[in-house]
């Protein structure tokens, strides 16, 4: 069965909704997650800290290069995502605006490359 | 009935214009032919390589052993050979096309004579569902959909749209590898989904007629072969969706706009539609045209395109410029806005709202759209209706503005000869 990642992208200055939002969308989230197991579709999903608190590493050379922050310097970040499997392109699709409606976010859907 | 080998007897019904009827065969087949193999293999690369190779046979067959009764059963079968063939030679070689090979099942089914095959199923519906995905960007599907169904080669696609060869073939490359990665489906959307899924492949094929009746290029003033293209296109989809009246609705208005194409130029220079003779419209799109109108309409499912067809209908059905009945005009674009409130329809309405109350009427609800003024049809509009209102200072304004924003030679050259007329007239 082919795997989909699901990314959760918003811009990170945008101002957080009030609380009671942020708990509706925690809420949403857990019952989509719920749904999901049940269906069999489920493969890992998890929420990130903001961009940040990332790290970027650089091992190619002899010395480990560490840097601060992000390695893509953009307004847009991934804020999460799901791993998930999907018998083609149209059931991802409608995981994602499933997800998105759930998490407020738009949700890129991107195919793994298939198992050997 | 055997089939005779290249090389056999000084074939007996051996035809000196096969070479065109090849041509022909290559249109009307290709399409249903790459969507057959698509369907068997699930791989878009391998159908068109096998279906160019089953045509090259055939080029070089059939001026010595005559047509086969079925060509594109007999085209289908040859390809799928082909494809079976290179497949069983990479599975001796590699254990993953062996499962791959094995995955396919039993060859049997094949192992009839292609030339009495009397049909193979029709799966180019499903292939056009897949070339229209919403996940791939609408020059992509314009561009898939041509070359998949319409056999256009990557040449023919990249000088309709204006860009090189290189890129065109980057931009479908890219394409297929998308429908292969990620899994886009090759099937008929299920109904709940169905609506919107369609809207999109009519969308894509009013979009590559628009592109050949009025083409945004500086050079030419239309391209007949890509709307001829999106007919022949729209009377497939037609024929494979019999019961779905927008899709009538697409393939009337495009008749009945490729109707007044003989009328549209004279000299290079566009002739408004009140100002063509109607004599030189083709009677025989007209006829079919109104036909699909009345089929759809019965059906009482209006949607945008039977009512534009509609209101293409009611221009054809006036012998005289004159006799158009602008009430029932302006009552169908009232429904088309009511559906598709756009700034475009909103633009057309007024158009028509002038020619049944009068140029100033038309003004009044042309000043109530917003954001066109960018657009050339509006400053055109305008400028007509201007005129007409006796505005010649502001209509000389528009008019200049029009000819600006306008890519089309013939428009161009239309609304230049507007502007000299009122130049003249006013100094």
């Amino acid at each position: 069965m082919p795997k989909y990642l699901l990314s959760v992208w918003s811009r990170e200055d945008d101002p957080m909704p009030p609380d009671d939002e942020v708990q509706a969308m925690f809420a949403a989230v857990g019952r989509f997650n719920e749904e999901v197991q049940a269906e069999g579709a489920w493969v890992f999903a998890g929420g990130l800290h903001p961009a940040s608190t990332a790290t970027v590493v650089d091992g190619r050379g002899g010395d480990v290069v560490t840097t601060d922050g992000p390695y893509a310097e953009s307004k847009e970040q991934m804020g999460g995502f799901w791993v998930l499997e999907a018998p083609d392109l149209d059931a991802a699709i409608d995981l994602a605006r499933r997800g998105s409606a759930a998490c407020h976010g738009k949700v890129e859907v991107r195919p793994f490359q298939d198992d050997v | 009935m055997p089939t005779p080998a290249p090389g056999d007897d000084p074939a007996p019904h051996a035809n000196p214009s096969t070479d065109t009827t090849v041509d022909q065969v290559f249109r009307e087949e290709y399409g249903r032919v790459v969507a057959a193999l698509v369907r068997r293999f699930g791989d878009i690369e391998l159908a068109e390589d096998v279906a160019q190779e089953a045509f090259v046979e055939a080029v070089s067959r059939w001026p010595r052993s005559g047509l086969p009764p079925n060509p594109g059963a007999w085209l289908t079968t040859t390809a799928k050979n082909r494809a079976i063939d290179r497949l069983r030679r990479e599975s001796t070689r590699d254990a993953r096309h062996a499962q791959a090979a094995a995955m396919l099942g039993p060859f049997d089914d094949d192992d009839v004579d292609p030339d009495t095959v009397s049909s193979v199923p029709d799966e180019r519906l499903r292939l056009i569902f897949t070339c229209c995905h919403p996940a791939l960007a609408r020059d992509a599907q314009v561009a898939l959909t041509l070359r998949l169904l319409g056999g256009l080669t990557m040449a023919e696609i990249a000088r309709a749209f204006l860009v090189d060869e290189a890129a065109m073939s980057k931009r479908l490359t890219r394409s297929k590898q998308k429908i292969k990665a990620a899994h886009i489906p090759y099937r008929i959307p299920p109904d709940h989904e169905l609506p919107s899924r369609l809207a999109g492949v009519l969308a894509t094929l009013y979009l590559v007629f628009n592109e050949g009746y009025l083409p945004s290029s500086p050079d030419v003033e239309v391209r007949t072969d890509l709307s001829a293209e999106a007919i022949r296109q729209a009377r497939v989809l037609a024929s494979l969706m019999p019961d779905e009246p927008e899709v009538l609705g697409l393939l009337a208005l495009m008749l009945l706009t490729e109707a007044r194409r003989p009328a549209r130029f004279a000299d290079g220079v566009l002739v408004t539609l009140p100002e063509q003779d109607r004599t030189l419209w083709d009677a025989r799109l007209v006829a079919e045209g109104h036909d699909l109108v009345r089929a759809c309409l019965r059906r009482g499912r209006p949607g945008p395109y039977q009512i534009q067809a509609a209101i293409n209908a009611v221009h054809t059905d006036a012998g005289l410029a004159e006799a158009t009945d602008w009430g029932q005009i302006v009552a169908l674009y009232d429904q088309l806005y009511a559906v598709t409130p756009t700034p475009v329809v909103a633009l057309n309405r007024a158009v028509a709202l002038a020619e049944r109350d009068g140029p100033t009427a038309g003004l009044v609800a042309l000043e109530a759209v917003h954001g066109l003024d960018g657009y050339h049809a509006y400053q055109a509009a305008r400028a007509d209706l201007l005129r007409r209102a006796g505005r010649v200072a502001e209509a000389v304004e528009a008019y200049r503005t029009a000819v600006e924003l306008s890519a089309n030679p013939a428009e161009r050259a239309y609304l230049a000869g507007r502007l000299a007329e009122l130049s003249a007239a006013r100094w």
